[in-house]
């Protein structure tokens, strides 16, 4: 009986990981081939379709674009979140539940409705589409992640350092800078490259909220107008192993946390 | 979970000023970017398309237009059939994991198993759609094995559109559901063995009612993300059979319709948040 389920959980298991890679696999197999179609059979390999993206100015700049969003959309967002996490972890403040659920509330709403909403807004307000607005509406959707994530990190040790920072008579600012930054360190991290691969994927918001300077799951996304291409496997290849290299950091980042 | 939040006390030097000026630029955002957009879209949801007064015209047109109507009922369909393929993939495997796979292995295990979840979201969709083309991977290997000689439709299909997104929530699931086995106390499995009960019975009657609230967890963000997500259908299903989504998406890209899409992104706001009601009273009805 053991030695029949276990047999038919190696076959049930290898059919599932089958399952879940063999679309990255064909992605990026496919990436590699030689002529002009990413299909059956391979011709391969060949670096070429990866010499022509990165040869083309469109998709580097959206690349570039990318990056830029990315980053200052996380750090934004990554520093209204541990400012308010530090604030309702270490004050007590009127209606700080409901505050808190505030701040929180965007995650449970479809990406689709929070770039509907900021764009029937900056369409009202006159505000121009631009990469601006998508950062702003990257914040929006990370800003409730970067404040849970530090927020449950927030511990009673950090409270006690804290506390001996201020008997010693380090003014606030001092207290926030020198020791709360540092010892929060790893949850800041964390937050801000988990920011960054979600930023870096996002499309339906910037999709919405740019209209000529936009982001690389946009041109992707116009590329696919071509139909099946290997340079869209090309590009799809290096932007999974772009967010390889943002999860190993955010693991790395809490891994280091999980130590002491 | 967080205790900070009772130790922590207003130090005297800090003043009130402090704190407020720690969690107002949050609120601020939250305030000025989430909320007061949502309060736009209701206005907006509330006029006519080219200006004039208030009216309920939008949201009648979606119970009158048989084509909106359908969207809703296509986008409730394929959202639960993703979702019960998905637990019904995902929890066996996540069983797998967590019970016969080495303890030192889980967490490579693990991480392979969600590796994919790190591609592009649009370009995940795409490389199904390399798999399921015409001349794509499944075709290629059918025809090439001789099972059959004319490639059947995949791409564009309700079933692409199924595969797509039963692909990534898969992953999801097992997150979750593995998460959830491997908080349970072994010695659950311990006191009904002890008690005579075969590997079975203590599956059925022990480890499945306690994984339930977790199931549900998994279950409703399947649902919410697979009813709101508008890439896979659109890259995937064709325009066979609209999406609520992807209706959305059309009152703005073809007619600049903003509120008529603000209405339907309202309506489809409406039906999550039922969800999530049923769903909330469901698991405290369990915990009970």
């Amino acid at each position: 009986m053991r030695q029949v389920i276990r047999v038919a959980s190696w076959i049930y298991a290898l059919a599932v990981y089958g399952f879940i890679f063999l679309p990255v696999v064909v992605l990026v197999l496919f990436s590699l081939q030689s002529t002009s179609f990413p299909i059956p059979p391979f011709t391969g390999p060949s670096l070429r379709w990866y010499d022509a993206v990165l040869s083309e100015a469109r998709l580097t700049s959206a690349l570039v674009n990318s990056l830029l969003v990315a980053v200052l959309s996380s750090a934004t967002a990554v520093t209204l979140g541990f400012l308010s996490a530090w604030g309702f972890a270490r004050f007590v403040l009127p209606g700080s539940g409901v505050l808190r659920g505030l701040i929180t509330l965007p995650l449970t709403v479809s990406y689709l409705i929070i770039g509907m909403g900021l764009l029937v807004l900056f369409n009202w307000a006159g505000v121009p589409k631009s990469l601006l607005a998508a950062g702003i509406g990257h914040v929006v959707i990370n800003l409730p992640l970067c404040f849970a994530i530090i927020y449950s990190q927030m511990g009673d040790h950090q409270i006690n350092i804290e506390r001996a920072a201020r008997d010693l008579g380090a003014p606030e600012w001092k207290v926030l800078l020198l020791i709360t930054v540092p010892v929060m360190a790893p949850a800041i991290f964390a937050g801000f490259f988990l920011s960054m691969t979600f930023s870096w994927d996002e499309f339906v918001i910037s999709f919405l909220l740019t209209r000529f300077d936009t982001t690389l799951p946009v041109e992707i996304w116009n590329l696919l107008r071509s139909g099946l291409n290997p340079k869209t496997n090309a590009v799809g290849s290096l932007v999974f192993a772009v967010s390889i290299v943002l999860v190993v950091l955010f693991e790395l980042t809490l891994l280091r946390r999980r130590k002491p | 979970m967080n205790s900070a939040g009772n130790n922590g006390r207003a130090q005297p030097r800090a003043g009130r000023a402090l704190p407020w000026a720690l969690v107002t630029p949050a609120l601020g955002w939250t305030l000025l970017f989430f909320v007061l957009p949502f309060i736009a879209m209701g206005l907006s949801s509330l006029t006519a398309h080219g200006g004039g007064g208030f009216t309920l015209a939008n949201y009648s047109q979606f119970f009158t237009n048989p084509s909106y109507w359908q969207a809703m009922v296509n986008s409730l369909q394929v959202t639960a059939i993703v979702t019960v393929v998905s637990v019904l993939l995902a929890y066996p495997f996540a069983w797998i994991l967590a019970e016969q796979v080495p303890e030192r292995w889980q967490r490579l295990a693990l991480m392979l198993a969600v590796l994919p979840f790190w591609t592009s979201y649009v370009v995940r969709s795409y490389s199904w759609l390399l798999v399921l083309a015409q001349n794509g991977v499944i075709n290629r290997a059918l025809i090439g094995s001789g099972l059959i000689s004319e490639p059947p439709q995949l791409a564009n299909t309700r079933l692409a559109t199924v595969t797509g997104f039963v692909h990534f929530f898969v992953m999801l699931l097992t997150l979750t559901i593995f998460a959830n086995l491997k908080q349970l106390s072994p010695s659950y499995r311990k006191a009904a063995a002890d008690l005579g009960a075969g590997p079975v019975r203590t599956f059925l009657h022990i480890i499945l009612p306690l994984t339930l609230p977790g199931i549900m967890v998994g279950a409703f963000l399947t649902f919410v993300l697979c009813i709101g997500d508008y890439i896979t259908p659109q890259i995937l299903g064709g325009n066979n059979e609209l999406l609520m989504p992807q209706l959305v998406m059309m009152q703005i890209g073809r007619r600049g319709d903003f509120p008529l899409a603000s209405a339907l992104s309202i309506i489809l706001m409406a039906v999550v948040t039922v969800a999530y009601l049923a769903c909330a009273r469901w698991l405290k009805i369990e915990r009970a």
